[in-house]
């Protein structure tokens, strides 16, 4: 990769929470570099610590979280720095916006759509009501609703779950933001307008020239839209690099596992591969390699010591001792050794597929 | 699957309407299909196809408006006796999706997987009870000393794995899955499909796999019928629609399936469905066998062009 712009920088982020007495530790330092439009994936299983990582963009911590250590630098400012709301006015909401999960709840039930985009547009842009009406109405055709004016004073039980996610996405670009975030954004909805959804969030980048970070735990998702794909695994990122490096060459067993327990690789007949077992409890100070009690590659330094990121490639980079040049060599498992190959004749057999 | 197919549930023109009067509402619509003995049936289709309906329509939950459903030659829809009813629940057991939601809360592990022996004595004396839940909850992968707990003391994936275990101690010849695996995470989605392969190769255990995913619904079934607004589309063998599908809504709904490639899913191409592309005003449509094992919603012209581009 050439050299870009970092638009945010995260190091050595920890975040805990205090949960009845006893101190969870969610985040157990990440370092991230964000660059300047470009689509970056970050990858795990609930739990993982994805979603509380990237809500310390937007200092939206539940109130018993704090951000223990660290700094997320974005626009020359600290943003763990920032206590009150009102530090976070046009940062939040404004520079950096989110698109959540589910459109039913983070829409408001009792106002009509075109209320809760111009109310945005009249907070942040400074707008009087008959242009921030315009601009609403602009924005709703834009993410593919029809007849918007007309629909603007409708409310959102009126819309379908797609539709209400489409607002959802024009009431987050409202205030062109330099980055979204989007929080499994299309977990809630069904496969053909989830690919919908992900190519307006496409198109408009395009247009409007945002970072987009996802979260999201849906592998097939990742490879439509990411550029760079972040593995975490237990409140640290395992494995980072291209989307093409993360697919194809894995390097940490966690990822490995990922990959081939997707029913996608799996081989009629035989039993899919399984990760045993659970990830450890935050509660308590992990020791070594988090995934080693799951990891059938483990070795004895595992369980011992904590692995450094090891660099892969200049853009490829992976936390597991096996890259460690004293490391036995292990060979990925079989199921993702071809990845592209075996994906590849799958689709080639329905002609249709490939465009 | 042996040459000698046996039918072990057979659904004919079924149709199911909620409400009455203007209100009726018909989620389901000229449904027709079997289901052979020791496979894996899958309904695919989107939120609100109606494939749930169909599910439950044969569960007895939602009665059937119209047409038949008949279970090893049985006829189990509309009034039947009570001892029929007894019977078909004794023998047709159901997975929900939500594992939460499905268990009751305030019984523990032992109380939920034992209920259904207990309202169908299905032990001889509480020594044999005993035996059969510990049996039931090890098969699942769970341990003896989980019976004491309660559901949330259980993460997603022992929970969907508690309510296998309520099913299967029934000895159910069939089995009806209802997303069974869409709520939970990707690394525990395997293990369940895995025990559900599990069963089925034991015990000879029919499924019927309601789902949404086409990628989980390729690696699980023989057989898949994909649902569109109530109305069965496209049924084949699973290779066969992969390769071979015909129905436009198959396609899109085969375009639309993520694949975990980069390559692949950044050069796809989406297929729109347009239903207004179907000219039904005179020709009529309806569901047609195109080649063995293979059929389709379609016209007598749609026929003609279909026929043309199987392979």
């Amino acid at each position: 990769m050439s050299e870009r712009d970092v638009i945010l920088s995260a190091k050595d982020v920890e975040v805990q929470f205090q949960v009845r007495g006893r101190i969870l530790t969610a985040i157990r330092g990440i370092s991230l570099d964000i660059y300047e439009g470009e689509t970056i994936a970050i990858v795990g299983e609930s739990g993982s610590g994805k979603s509380v990582f990237t809500k310390t963009f937007t200092g939206m911590l539940e109130t018993n979280g704090q951000i223990s250590n660290g700094s997320v630098i974005f626009e020359g400012k600290d943003l763990t720095k920032l206590k009150k709301d009102q530090d976070w006015e046009g940062i939040r909401g404004a520079k950096i916006s989110t698109v959540f999960q589910d459109p039913m709840t983070s829409l408001n039930p009792v106002r009509t759509i075109g209320y809760q985009i111009a109310e945005v547009i009249i907070k942040h842009q400074k707008k009087s009501k008959d242009e921030a009406k315009k601009l609403a109405i602009k924005l709703m055709e834009e993410v593919g609703i029809s007849d918007a004016a007309n629909r603007y004073d409708e409310y959102p039980f009126q819309y379908s779950g797609g539709m209400r996610q489409r607002i959802v996405i024009a009431i987050a670009l409202a205030c062109h933001p330099k980055i979204l975030i989007c929080d499994e954004p299309t977990t809630a909805l069904d496969v053909t307008i989830q690919a919908q959804i992900l190519k307006l969030i496409k198109d408009l980048q395009k247009e409007y020239g945002y970072t987009t970070v996802y979260i999201t735990h849906d592998l097939g998702v990742v490879a439509n839209v990411a550029d760079r794909v972040a593995v975490m695994y237990a409140g640290q990122i395992v494995e980072i690099g291209k989307a093409e490096e993360v697919f194809y060459t894995p390097k940490h067993p966690y990822t490995w596992a990922l990959l081939s327990s997707l029913p996608q690789l799996g081989i009629k007949g035989e039993d899919l591969y399984a990760i045993t077992g659970t990830p450890p409890s935050l509660y308590d100070k992990v020791v070594g390699d988090a995934f080693a009690p799951r990891n059938p590659y483990a070795m004895q330094i595992d369980f011992e010591e904590e692995p450094p990121m090891f660099k892969v490639s200049d853009t490829h980079y992976a936390k597991t001792w096996l890259l460690d040049p004293r490391a036995p060599k292990a060979e990925p498992p079989k199921a993702i050794q071809n990845l592209h190959k075996r994906l590849l004749s799958i689709t080639d057999e329905r002609g249709d597929y490939r465009g | 699957m042996a040459n000698e197919k046996e039918v072990i549930l057979s659904v004919k023109d079924l149709e199911v309407t909620f409400g009455s009067g203007k209100k009726t509402f018909t989620a389901v619509q000229d449904v027709n299909f079997d289901v052979y003995k020791g496979e894996t049936f899958s309904l695919v289709g989107e939120s609100g196809s109606g494939k749930t309906t169909i599910g439950r329509a044969i569960m007895r939950i939602n009665p059937a408006t119209k047409g038949e459903i008949y279970f090893k030659n049985k006829k189990i829809s509309g009034k039947i006796s009570k001892d029929l009813d007894k019977w078909v629940v004794r023998n047709i057991q159901m997975v929900f999706q939500d594992p939460a939601a499905s268990l009751n809360e305030r019984a523990t592990v032992d109380y939920i997987v034992s209920e259904g022996i207990y309202n169908f004595h299905l032990y001889e004396n509480e020594e044999d009870r005993q035996r059969k839940v510990v049996k039931a909850i090890t098969e699942v992968g769970l341990l003896e000393e989980h019976l004491t707990r309660y559901p949330h003391e259980f993460s997603g994936g022992q929970r969907q794995r508690i309510g296998i275990a309520r099913a299967m101690i029934m000895d159910p010849t069939l089995l009806i899955a209802d997303e069974p695996i869409s709520a939970l995470d990707v690394s525990i989605r395997a293990q369940v499909l895995n025990l559900l392969k599990k069963f089925q190769k034991e015990k000879d255990l029919t499924i019927v796999f309601i789902a949404h995913d086409l990628s989980v619904v390729r690696f699980i079934s023989d057989r898949i019928a994909v649902i569109h607004k109530g109305r069965i589309v496209e049924l084949a063998e699973t290779e066969e629609l992969f390769k071979n599908s015909l129905h436009p809504y198959t396609k899109s709904l085969l375009s639309a399936v993520p694949m975990p490639d980069p390559q692949i899913e950044k050069n796809k191409q989406l297929i729109v469905y347009d239903p207004s592309q179907h000219d039904y005003s005179v020709d009529k449509p309806s569901f047609q066998e195109i080649k063995p094992g293979h059929f389709i919603w379609a016209n007598e012209k749609e026929m003609e062009e279909y026929r043309k581009k199987i392979r």
